[in-house]
């Protein structure tokens, strides 16, 4: 009887102690090395220039998933001047941040660089428009493929085999922009296949809405059985839709961007016809996965390379949903 | 002291734009229709439109580079005002108040501070920039507002057939016209243009009519923005910093009008649109190359500018102090 009293006191007090372990929780031994690594390090933004939808949208998604860690953000924005883009960067190899993200204004300018940056051990992840020099990472669209895509789906939409008349024009951004040099490569991939389909105009609009318009309405004139326009930009082919609208004909456009709200308003009130859409707070996600990842290897910068092509959606008047776009507020 | 057969620079724009015109009308089927001469006029009647407001500066031997930042940043904030709730007539008054300011800031400057014109509007053009992107709206590219839908009206309706910009256009040209020629105040304003030190001496308020030029010129300034924002639905306040206002003053420059100041007059401006016009449109329906495009322009201006020169000579007569 005394035994079986000893026995039961002894489970007894196991069963608390053992209690008490789960009440305290078990810790997870690799947060301590995770905020280690991140808390106190320094990530740089060199944008194109502040101000506009995806690189607003970035810089947000960045600080959201990246200052809560500890790691202090900074922006440094050359407003669309190159040279200021330069000295950012070349003034930033001294400071020494852990990370500089850039956002490569033309494929050739930042090249240098961002090599040099790289040996001075600073990690370097590039944002949407690839410079010739790969760094570290590079997030964004693969532009030859969006090509392709856009080609496609031109194809499809004007194709003569789909009752089309294969007639279409293109407005591009900047000649010099990755946006637009990959984007045409990719592109004449496709078209050098289709000989049914004549682009009747090629023209760079410098990513200004008022010079879309001018353009688009010059060639609607002249071809005014026009089956398609494919834009670079959403928010310069405001231009392109108005002129379009203007000249009161059917004519397909097909667009791309960031998903900003604008491209679903634009969507619904008939602006453009579809909208690919690369979404920017997924890609803001992506960097500051990418610079997490980075930062937690401890490698050396420049020793590995990494591509993340970002998703397209392709948007239209029937397949927008109300979480299709994003908004900065 | 009259040379048989010598022509103005202006006679000598419009000689080239004819003679553009009539190659193109050969050369490309679809160019002299008058669906593609409204539509040539009509991508170039806000060019146009600045053309008048640096035009009147200019005679008035100033010049204005916050013009299109100026334009730029005052038009977006009243869109912005706009969608944020404020009504359309209150947002209108406060962007044109705003730009009225900004142009009496710029006159102040340029004749109670005597600063060269062209330092203190480089100044504000830069100033009116960053103080719009900092306080007034967060995005370079404002978006009409659906509530602001009646003033698309004026930038893609047609009034009897013609686009509204193009009689926009005509109806400023006119504007200035009238008040070059018939008004007190333009008369000054020539005058003091083209010798300030006479001016005053015969009794012309002349730094008031400095001040009036900027004014002017912001007023105008503001309609073109407006137009602007209303054909392409949106304002993009980037212009601000690009080469636009420089193409503005080529207009003007080209079509005759001195930068030495008192000479020339609306039809100059209409002569360096309409040339400017020609050349863009030819261009891009026969879909040349954006670079290559470019040189051509160059080329055309600079052969303009080497007739002109050829055929009027610079003498000490003609040539001021100041003459750039």
């Amino acid at each position: 009887m005394k035994n079986v009293r000893t026995l039961l006191c002894a489970s007894a007090v196991a069963l608390c102690a053992g209690a008490a372990v789960a009440q305290d929780g078990i810790d997870d031994a690799t947060r301590a090395p995770y905020y280690a690594s991140l808390e106190g390090k320094t990530v740089a933004f060199i944008p194109q220039a502040m101000g506009f939808d995806l690189t607003e949208g970035w810089a947000a998604g960045m600080r959201g998933a990246l200052e809560p860690l500890g790691i202090k953000f900074e922006i440094r924005d050359p407003n669309w001047s190159t040279d200021a883009g330069a000295q950012a960067i070349t003034s930033l190899i001294s400071e020494k941040p852990d990370v500089i993200v850039v956002h490569n204004p033309d494929v050739q300018s930042y090249a240098r660089l961002l090599k040099k940056a790289e040996d001075a051990g600073i990690h370097v992840v590039q944002v949407n428009m690839r410079s010739s020099y790969s760094s570290d990472a590079f997030v964004g669209v693969d532009y030859v493929g969006m090509g392709e895509k856009v080609a496609n789906r031109l194809v499809e939409v004007c194709s003569p085999k789909n009752g089309g008349n294969g007639k279409i024009a293109i407005v591009q951004g900047i000649l010099t922009a990755a946006a637009s040099a990959y984007q045409m490569k990719g592109i004449n991939n496709v078209l050098s296949q289709h000989p049914e389909m004549q682009v009747v105009a090629n023209q760079a609009a410098d990513w200004d809405a008022t010079k879309a318009k001018n353009i688009a309405a010059t060639v609607l004139q002249q071809n005014p059985d026009l089956c398609a326009f494919a834009g670079f930009w959403d928010v310069m082919d405001v231009g392109t839709g108005a002129a379009i609208k203007e000249s009161g004909k059917d004519v397909y456009l097909l667009t791309q961007g960031g998903g900003n709200e604008a491209a679903c308003a634009g969507l619904a009130n008939g602006t453009y016809s579809e909208v690919i859409s690369w979404d920017v707070p997924g890609q803001a996600r992506d960097i500051s996965s990418m610079i997490t990842q980075l930062l937690q290897l401890g490698t050396q910068a420049g020793t590995t390379k990494t591509s993340l092509f970002s998703p397209l959606t392709s948007l239209t008047k029937d397949t927008v949903k109300p979480s299709s776009c994003w908004s900065l507020n | 002291m009259l040379t048989f057969g010598r022509l103005s620079q202006e006679q000598i724009v419009f000689g080239l734009a004819v003679l553009l015109c009539l190659g193109f009308a050969v050369a490309l089927p679809g160019f002299m229709t008058t669906a593609n001469i409204l539509n040539l006029v009509r991508s170039v009647s806000i060019l146009g439109i600045l053309g008048v407001a640096m035009g009147l500066v200019v005679i008035g031997r100033g010049i204005d580079l916050s013009l299109v930042a100026l334009m730029a940043v005052s038009v977006a904030w009243t869109l912005n005002l706009i969608a944020s709730g404020t009504s359309l007539p209150q947002a209108l008054a406060i962007g044109l108040a705003f730009s009225l300011f900004v142009g009496a800031a710029n006159g102040w400057l340029v004749a109670y501070v005597e600063i060269p014109a062209i330092f203190a509007t480089l100044a504000m053009a830069t100033l009116v920039y960053g103080f719009g992107q900092y306080f007034l709206y967060d995005l370079n590219v404002v978006y009409l507002p659906d509530n602001a839908r009646y003033l698309l009206w004026l930038g893609q309706g047609n009034l009897l057939g013609v686009p509204v910009p193009i009689v926009l256009f005509a109806a400023v040209c006119f504007g200035g016209y009238l008040f070059l020629r018939y008004s007190r105040s333009g008369r000054y304003l020539r005058a003091v243009g083209d010798n300030l030190a006479a001016a005053r001496t015969t009794g012309v308020p002349t730094r008031p009519i400095i001040m009036l030029q900027y004014v002017l010129s912001a007023l105008i300034g503001f309609v073109a923005g407006i137009v602007t924002a209303a054909s392409v639905a949106s304002m993009n306040t980037r212009i601000a910093m690009s080469t636009y206002v420089y193409d503005v003053i080529l207009v003007v420059v080209l079509g005759g009008i001195g930068l030495s100041g008192g000479k020339g007059g609306i039809r100059n401006i209409v002569v360096g649109t309409l040339l400017i016009g020609v050349l863009l449109n030819g261009m891009t329906i026969m879909d040349i190359q954006y670079t290559i495009q470019n040189v051509i322009k160059g080329v055309i201006l600079l052969a303009a500018i080497v007739i002109d020169t050829v055929v009027n000579p610079r003498d000490e007569q003609t040539a001021q102090h100041g003459d750039i």
